[in-house]
């Protein structure tokens, strides 16, 4: 449920879910972002579903904020109804040249590579959301013992695939990018497909990844 | 009918289509991209007669030199824009908001902003290029939009695939105003930040800094102290939410802005000065005014209303 609904500048509901951070609240913000764009509200150009967070933009020459609040209170959310999540196997490759930050990671972590790789790849993850980038997954949870601060400097440049951690989550860098996460291996999937006009992204909020490792040679050979 | 084409001789500093945006995708990551002067857009449009929603070419400080084969037909400029064009035996220094008749051989020559930072060419006609997600706007981040995403490149071909034949000449009297007073809405963690902090915000001069594109406008003025926590859960972005990062420096996201974002939300532009807010080249002063989403939503139809008396004197 929305715990309160606020607005953000003057064209933007802000809805939010609670201060938790967790997949039974994002499952709910994944609930009304299903709902309100299967809805196709007069007005509504946008929504962003983040972990507990739910932003609503629309043009404020069709409409405003009461209009929009008053719509959204009203929304019937059918508890009941499945959204068509996938489950995705996603290959990556942790050779030494793709796993950018495992040093920094074993005495961060104080784990060696060996145990960092068994604890990351012995999971399901839950997609949260997607975005900052095009497509970027934010997956979560990491287990406790796998968490790390970002970067204290980011990088200019992380490779294109690039799968990365931080606190109690896994992304996958959908395009080069400057960023901060611990990078740990690199997928030949191609996470974001630019030349489709539907679906160009792979993985949506509310997916289940696994990640299976691979080796350099079959990361070289790959062929989706 | 001769084939048209821009010939792309010097393509400026940062040329690109844009046009009304892409909706409807933040949840992926796309943000809205398009014009970020959106009323000079539209008036470039209709001074040629186009539909409104055509892509146009936009240029930051200085513009592109571009030289035109083809079937006669005709341009215009708008923004605050220093131009000539060059004829076969004349050249001409150009005014903005005025139609220019082109013939085959002529060259326009955007020498660069006034005082500002946006221009816009259009001309009575379509550019033979493609759309993605329902918009040609072009996000040279992301590599996204027409032109495979990429801004203009020297020795360029552009092709027109229409052109508009046999265009009055078209001429509105406008002046850009130039805007000191960014007015602001609250922004969501407005109470992360201390009670000077605060007082700074609404009170004293930040200057544009020169790290601006079209992601962002970052400002430099007194710090903004936060007492309460420098980072928040990731969460949705908007076009003119000002985020306040660890370093107490605010930064305006503009129209190719990421759309998550973890920085604490200090306040958001109103949708009325958007316009003039992205036109503040670096070096340019300004002060935040805070006021109430009633007046913001009034001001916006003010400024909507004049958009459109603007369109309609055309």
């Amino acid at each position: 449920m929305i715990k309160y609904i606020s607005n953000l500048g003057d064209a933007a509901l802000y809805c939010d879910f609670g201060i938790e951070v967790n997949k039974q609240v994002n499952s709910e913000v994944i609930k009304y972002f299903h709902t309100i764009k299967k809805k196709d509200i007069e007005g509504i150009i946008n929504l962003t579903p983040s972990y507990n967070k739910l932003i609503i933009s629309y043009d404020l020459r069709v409409t405003n904020f009461k209009e929009v609040e008053d719509k959204i209170k009203n929304l019937e959310i059918n508890e009941t109804e499945k959204i068509n999540n996938k489950t995705l196997q996603i290959p990556v490759c942790c050779d030494a040249s793709f796993s950018l930050d495992m040093e920094r990671l074993e005495k961060k972590l104080n784990l060696d590579k060996e145990k960092i790789l068994e604890n990351f790849f012995n999971k399901e993850y839950f997609c949260y959301m997607t975005g900052f980038i095009a497509g970027m997954p934010f997956l979560g949870d990491l287990d406790e013992n796998m968490r790390a601060q970002r970067l204290e400097t980011p990088r200019v440049k992380v490779p294109k695939g690039s799968v990365g951690l931080t606190e109690q989550f896994s992304n996958i860098y959908t395009f080069e990018s400057p960023g901060g996460w611990n990078i740990i291996g690199n997928t030949p999937l191609e996470v974001f497909d630019s030349s489709k006009e539907k679906d160009p992204n792979l993985i949506n909020p509310g997916d289940i990844i696994i990640f299976k490792q691979i080796t350099l040679d079959k990361y070289n050979n790959y062929n989706e | 009918m001769n084939k048209s084409y821009f010939e792309i001789i010097r393509a400026g500093i940062h040329t690109t289509f844009q046009d009304k945006g892409r909706n409807n995708l933040y949840h992926i990551g796309i943000p809205f991209s398009g014009a970020m002067d959106n009323r000079n857009f539209l008036l470039a449009n209709k001074l040629v007669g186009n539909k409104l929603d055509l892509p146009v070419i936009e240029f930051a400080y200085q513009g592109p030199l571009i030289k035109f084969n083809g079937d006669k037909t005709s341009i215009v400029i708008t923004g605050d824009v220093i131009f000539k064009l060059r004829k076969k035996d004349n050249e001409i220094d150009g005014k903005c908001y005025q139609t220019y008749q082109l013939e085959n051989g002529d060259e326009i020559d955007i020498l660069s902003t006034n005082r500002s930072v946006y221009g816009y060419l259009a001309i009575s006609g379509e550019f033979d290029i493609r759309s993605q997600w329902g918009s040609y706007s072009i996000n040279t981040k992301a590599n996204i939009g027409s032109n495979d995403g990429k801004k203009l490149d020297n020795n360029q071909i552009i092709n027109i695939s229409k052109i508009n034949l046999n265009q009055d000449k078209k001429k509105i009297n406008y002046f850009n105003s130039k805007i000191e007073n960014i007015r602001v809405i609250k922004g969501t963690n407005f109470n992360y930040f201390s009670e000077e902090g605060k007082k700074l915000f609404f009170e004293k001069e930040f200057t544009v800094s020169k790290l601006s594109d079209r992601m962002g406008m970052r400002l430099e003025g007194p710090v903004i102290e936060n007492i309460v926590n420098t980072n928040i859960k990731s969460e949705g972005l908007l076009k003119g939410v000002i985020q306040v990062p660890a370093d107490g420096n605010p930064i305006i996201m503009l129209s190719d802005h990421g759309t998550i974002g973890g920085y604490p939300k200090i306040g958001v532009v109103v949708g009325a000065d958007y316009d003039r807010l992205v036109q503040l080249s670096p070096g340019s002063k300004i002060k935040f005014k805070e006021i109430e989403l009633s007046a913001a939503e009034t001001l916006f139809k003010l400024y909507e209303m004049e958009t459109q008396n603007l369109i309609s004197q055309i």
